[in-house]
């Protein structure tokens, strides 16, 4: 029984609040359970299991089920679906072979909030310091950064509307959530 | 219609909005666009508190920001209530209660006032040499008493129930003040597409194109221009325009502080924040702040119905508010003039009397007397009349150089001065930029520039109208990158005046009552004593006699007591300088400046995967760095001494069960890994077998120790390390930084995993029989798995990096789950622990089981001065190590000296009796003092399972002083102690291979 429960019961620290707890117009979701790999390598090659390593720092490629961002100049953080959560570590390795790496799953350590809306660069800047504005952050952009007290990693994804992902250490999250959620009710 | 001062026309006021509200608890009635200021003055209050000092009865000087006397208490309503509010840009609304401040029992009949006429007594410096002797008096008597008397309003004591934002905001150009050069500016810099943020204090950007009822621009009157300005503004997506808004702070690197007010002037404000602040990094800024009028320095300068000569006419021409009936401009320069025909076109009888000769004066004096209005040339103030209301202006013909002839008063109920203009450079001198001295317009005006800003108007010393607007566009246009131009043309501007510090005067110098700086009642007397005691610079000046400190940063004040100063000491202006002028501009809330960071959001409070259970088994909890950790489990009336003996007892007699998931985890990865941990920690890590874990001491470059934790190997090139709570984030920066600066050449990765894995201790006799279902893929028998190994597997079901370790001296485990399985694998353990009675424990009795084993916490037995051997763990030092962080200073000289400080146990003779912590140590209570101390006491616990009190300390050369007896403070005196061996429970550690 408690074999079933590791793979499709992950005590979640944040749980499933409202997606708009403000009322502000300004979603913020947090993620599901996902898998996410800390991967560190110098001379990575041009990819490792089908993620390219080749793009310049601050950028975040693939989808919303599998991406990966190149954080500095031999980190990158990846997140994908919780299926793939024993084979992506293992596919890496496999394509980095002998390259000195270190690949460390992190999945319960970092927790992800998705916060989307015209607006949510506006919650954001409560409490990141950085400029968000379209030149300086367009879609595509990934960085290590604060919200508050909190250090982040800031990810903007492509869309319709402006949407970003906030990664944040677990027991960061209630206080994270917490700030994206005062900060949507300030954001008018 | 009640407001008997309020004119039938004109003003941005609207008429048919009337709003009430309340001061001193009589019903105010006003129109929609008043301040309570001019509210106020339309009911022809003017006496609108007490001075700070003096208790003096002040009004209304200005109608702006550099307000320095009518500061009022506003109550907004239960916890909303701030004292020492400017009553000319608090704007009136329905609700509001404002109060005077500094009197008792009244505004009208202050006891206070009694200072005032003990004035000869109460000069510059008077504390400092008032309340020298007797000296003891100082700390019972003087200071207590002065305290009371000291501070001015009162602090709000109940807490605040506004919130309160913060916004990080970016832009190419960021302009302060939308006057005519702000305007401007912005205009010149939104065509570029650029992103511009536009501030404005006031409620309505403009500027003093607010009360310009007679200029034109560019063929328009002023006001239409205006409106087209802010309409081409408003349709610009790139800009934001921030009415209500003060930049108050300039920092580094073009970041500027602004301090947005959004409800108080809303009479339902709804769920929006009270205030924002703004924090603005700018690609270039421009410093659009005006300028600031100075007053007259005369006798009784201060008295209620005497206002600033631009502030007569911002009452009568923005807010339709005649200050008086009869009005006597006083004035050393143009401007007033234009004041004074903006009076008499208000229909109000007026004269004017003007410092400067004929032949000083320019088209002004022509313009006013054929307006028919009386003009004295040549003619000095010698005082002001009346007591809570000017009654009437003492002149005198006075030539240049001071002599006075036949005095004349000149009745009145009002008096504009006028002492001429000084530019607002408070935030470019608070961006570090050089002032400079211009004598032509007597101002200090911005000079070289620290940072990326300009200054364009008035702010700059440019006072004429076109002038202003052509500047601001230049500067705007500049700070954009764009090469274009605007001509403009403006209606000419009244400018120039004659500097005066102190009006030339006849009467007895002893006698004169002349402040230069209203808000701290510094009169221009004061600042000539501490001339003559011998303070030099303006600071010592300044903080003598407290001129320009406080709110006020010598807005109104400044230029007068330099020039006081200058005059004193016959020298220049610049020579004496100026004072530096600090943020903020005017005062900020502490709710702006805290924002968010209240009750959940002040810190990040960090939780484990098991909070949530431990809270729902009544823990009591203690803060270890961020984190929360369980304290102790109490149960139904135990106390903590209580239920730690109990969860001593447990683990050490069954099993107990405790949450470390705080401690801190680091994942090093690569080929050189062994190399890099050999070189951080003082232990040997080559020959670490796989599945094997070491107690790790590391030490800072000082030799001393900075954290330890056990280490697992789990593969040739990966080490589990863990360091103390409190040390996870110093410790994973000290190995980077030695990593990417000294041994870049190492392969060496760090991943911090501290919140991937959760860590159950599972502690106690019991604990391998209450694991041992539910474990998989580990034989944990003692043979296969002995002390201090590490193996991975699964426990119900989740991957476990399962750990033999123990910090209590009994069989342990420490289970290590991904966290979000850890609160279900720990029920499932507690669950399985049940039958043997299994006792969750919180962190005080893990301190008390370590410290029955001797087991140092660092931070606890090491205070960043204590060495491995001084804790009697040199022995662990890897002696074939060629070096390691911190080898060579165990070879300072001092560090191998006799005499230093060593860990040992302290038994005290009276086994009940708990030394505290901190408690000093001596071997002879009998010495005289000051006593040669030994030592201290790092740890004390009552000890259950040794059923008395141990101790554990730091002595010098304690390890030699072993069955000896030793002193400790107590509250009660010295206790008699016995220098003990530091492990009082199980000494020869056989619990632990169990």
């Amino acid at each position: 029984m408690l074999e079933a429960l590791y793979r499709t019961a992950r005590a979640l620290p944040l749980g499933r609040p409202a997606a708009d707890p403000a009322g502000s117009g300004i979603l913020i979701r947090p993620a599901g359970a996902e898998a996410h790999v800390s991967l560190r390598v110098r001379d990575p090659g041009p990819s490792a299991a089908g993620l390219p390593l080749d793009r310049p720092i601050n950028t975040v490629s693939g989808d919303a089920r599998r991406w990966i961002a190149r954080l500095g100049p031999d980190e990158w953080l990846i997140g994908s679906d919780e299926a793939e959560a024993d084979a992506l570590p293992a596919a890496l390795a496999a394509d980095l072979g002998e390259r000195p790496h270190a690949i460390v799953d992190i999945s319960h350590r970092n927790v992800g909030i998705d916060v989307s809306g015209a607006r949510a660069a506006v919650a954001l800047n409560a409490g990141c310091p950085l400029d968000l504005g379209e030149a300086a952050f367009p879609a595509g952009t990934a960085t290590r950064t604060l919200l508050g007290k909190a250090e982040i990693v800031l990810i903007r994804r492509p869309g319709p509307v402006p949407l970003y992902r906030v990664e944040c250490w677990r027991s960061f999250s209630t206080y994270v959530h917490g700030f994206l959620t005062e900060a949507a009710r300030s954001a008018g | 219609m009640a407001q008997p001062f309020r004119l039938s026309r004109g003003g941005r006021i609207d008429r048919t909005r009337p709003v009430r509200f309340t001061f001193n608890g009589r019903t105010v009635e006003g129109v929609h666009g008043d301040s309570v200021a001019s509210a106020l003055l339309a009911n022809g209050i003017h006496l609108v508190g007490r001075s700070f000092k003096y208790h003096r009865p002040r009004g209304i000087l200005s109608h702006g920001s550099d307000e320095p006397s009518a500061l009022l208490s506003v109550d907004r309503g239960p916890g909303r209530i701030d004292p020492n509010n400017r009553a000319s840009v608090v704007e009136a609304r329905d609700g509001l209660k404002t109060l005077s401040q500094n009197h008792w029992p009244s505004l009208e009949h202050d006891i206070g006032a009694i200072n005032d006429l003990l004035s000869p007594v109460f000069v510059a410096g008077f504390y400092y040499k008032t309340f020298m002797w007797p000296k003891k008096f100082w700390d019972r008597v003087y200071e207590p008493v002065i305290r009371a008397a000291a501070g001015l309003g009162k602090a709000p004591a109940a807490p605040d129930p506004d919130r309160y934002a913060n916004r990080h905001a970016h832009c190419e150009v960021l302009v302060v003040g939308a006057g005519p050069a702000g305007l401007a500016a912005a205009l010149a810099a939104a065509r570029t597409g650029k992103r511009v943020i536009l501030a404005d204090e006031g409620p309505e950007p403009g500027g003093a194109l607010l009360h310009e009822t007679s200029a034109e621009i560019d063929g328009r009157p002023a006001a239409e221009w205006l409106d087209g300005a802010l309409a081409e503004l408003d349709s610009r997506e790139n800009v934001i325009l921030l009415p209500r808004t003060t930049a108050f702070g300039y920092y580094n690197h073009n970041h500027v502080a602004l301090a947005e007010r959004i409800t108080d002037h809303l009479p339902n404000p709804g769920t929006a924040p009270r205030e924002r602040l703004w924090q603005v990094r700018a690609g270039e800024v421009v410093l659009a702040t005006g300028s600031h009028e100075r007053p007259l320095v005369f006798s009784d300068n201060d008295r209620p119905g005497i206002l600033l000569a631009e502030s007569v006419r911002v009452f009568l021409n923005r807010y339709g508010v005649a200050p008086g009936r009869r009005i006597v401009f006083a004035t050393s320069g143009a401007s007033a003039y234009t004041a004074a025909l903006d009076a008499k076109g208000a229909g109000l009888a007026v004269s004017l009397v003007d410092l400067r000769a004929e032949d000083e004066c320019g088209p002004e004096l022509v313009e006013l007397r054929a307006a028919g209005i009386e003009v004295l040339t040549g003619h000095t103030v010698i005082g002001a009349k009346g007591g809570k209301r000017v009654t009437g202006l003492v002149v005198a013909p006075a030539d240049r150089a001071g002599r006075c002839g036949a005095h004349r008063l000149l009745p009145c109920d009002c008096v504009g001065m006028s002492g001429g203009w000084t530019p607002a450079v408070h935030l470019f001198s608070q961006s570090r930029g050089k002032l400079g001295y211009e004598a032509t317009i007597d101002a200090f005006v911005p000079g070289t520039s620290a940072q990326a800003e300009r200054s364009a108007g008035a702010a700059k010393g440019t006072y004429d109208l076109a002038a202003c607007l052509a500047e601001g566009d230049a500067a705007g246009a500049a700070a954009s990158g764009s090469a274009e131009r605007r001509r403009f043309t403006a209606s000419p501007t009244l400018t120039g005046f004659r500097p005066v510090r102190a009006m030339p005067t006849d009467a007895d110098p002893a006698k004169v009552r002349a402040f230069v700086d209203f808000q701290n009642d510094v009169t221009a007397k004061d600042i000539g004593l501490a001339v003559r005691e011998g303070f030099r610079s303006i600071e010592h000046v300044k903080r003598y006699t407290t001129t320009g400190m406080a709110t006020d940063q010598g807005k109104t004040s400044n230029m007068n007591a330099l020039g006081i100063v200058a005059g004193k000491l016959d020298t220049t202006l610049p020579s004496v300088g100026t004072t530096t002028f600090r943020p903020p501009y005017t005062p900020v809330t502490f709710g702006t400046l805290v924002g968010p960071a209240r009750h959940a959001l002040f810190d990040p409070i960090r939780t484990t995967p098991i909070h949530d259970w431990a809270e729902s088994h009544g823990a009591t909890f203690e803060n270890v760095a961020l984190w929360r950790r369980a304290w102790y489990f109490p149960k139904a009336g135990e106390t903590l001494h209580d239920a730690v003996a109990r969860e001593c007892k447990a683990v050490r007699e069954g099993v107990g069960i405790f949450d470390a998931s705080t401690l801190g985890k680091i994942e090093v990865v690569g080929p050189d890994a062994a190399e890099f941990m050999n070189r951080l920690y003082i232990n040997p890590w080559l020959k670490l077998e796989v599945g094997r874990c070491r107690y790790g001491l590391m030490l800072k470059e000082d030799g001393y120790i900075l954290d330890d934790g056990v280490v697992a190997r789990v593969a040739p090139d990966c080490f589990h390390v863990t360091t103390t709570t409190g040390g996870a984030a110093r410790v994973l920066a000290h190995m980077e930084d030695y990593l990417q600066t000294e041994w870049p050449d190492l392969r060496v990765f760090l991943t911090s995993t501290t919140e991937q894995w959760a860590v159950i201790a599972l502690q106690g006799p019991k604990a391998r029989a209450v694991i041992a279902p539910l474990v998989g893929g580990i034989d944990l028998s003692p043979e296969a798995f002995p002390h201090m190994a590490m193996r991975s597997g699964t426990i119900c079901g989740v991957p476990t990096r399962l750990f033999r370790v123990s910090f209590t001296g009994e069989l342990g485990f420490e289970i290590n789950v991904p966290s979000d399985h850890a609160l279900a694998v720990w029920e499932a353990v507690h669950a399985a622990g049940e039958p043997y009675g299994i006792t969750p424990y919180g962190t005080e009795t893990m301190h008390v089981l370590r410290a029955e084993k001797g087991y140092i916490i660092v931070g606890q037995e090491t205070d960043g001065t204590v060495t491995p051997d001084d804790v009697g763990l040199s022995g662990m030092i890897a002696k074939a190590k060629k070096d390691f962080v911190g080898k060579r200073s165990l070879v300072r000289p001092d560090v191998v000296a006799a005499g230093r400080k060593q860990l040992v146990g302290l038994v005290t003779d009276n086994p009940k009796l708990v030394l505290e912590e901190g408690a000093q140590i001596v071997d002879d209570p009998g010495q005289p003092i000051p006593m040669r101390m030994l030592g201290h006491v790092t740890s004390s616990y009552w000890s259950p399972n040794c059923g008395r009190s141990i101790a554990m300390a730091l002595v010098a050369d304690g390890r030699a002083l072993q069955g000896g007896s030793l002193h400790v403070t107590t509250p009660e005196g010295f206790a008699r102690v016995t220098v003990v061996d530091p492990v009082f429970f199980d000494p020869k550690g056989k619990r632990i291979h169990a």
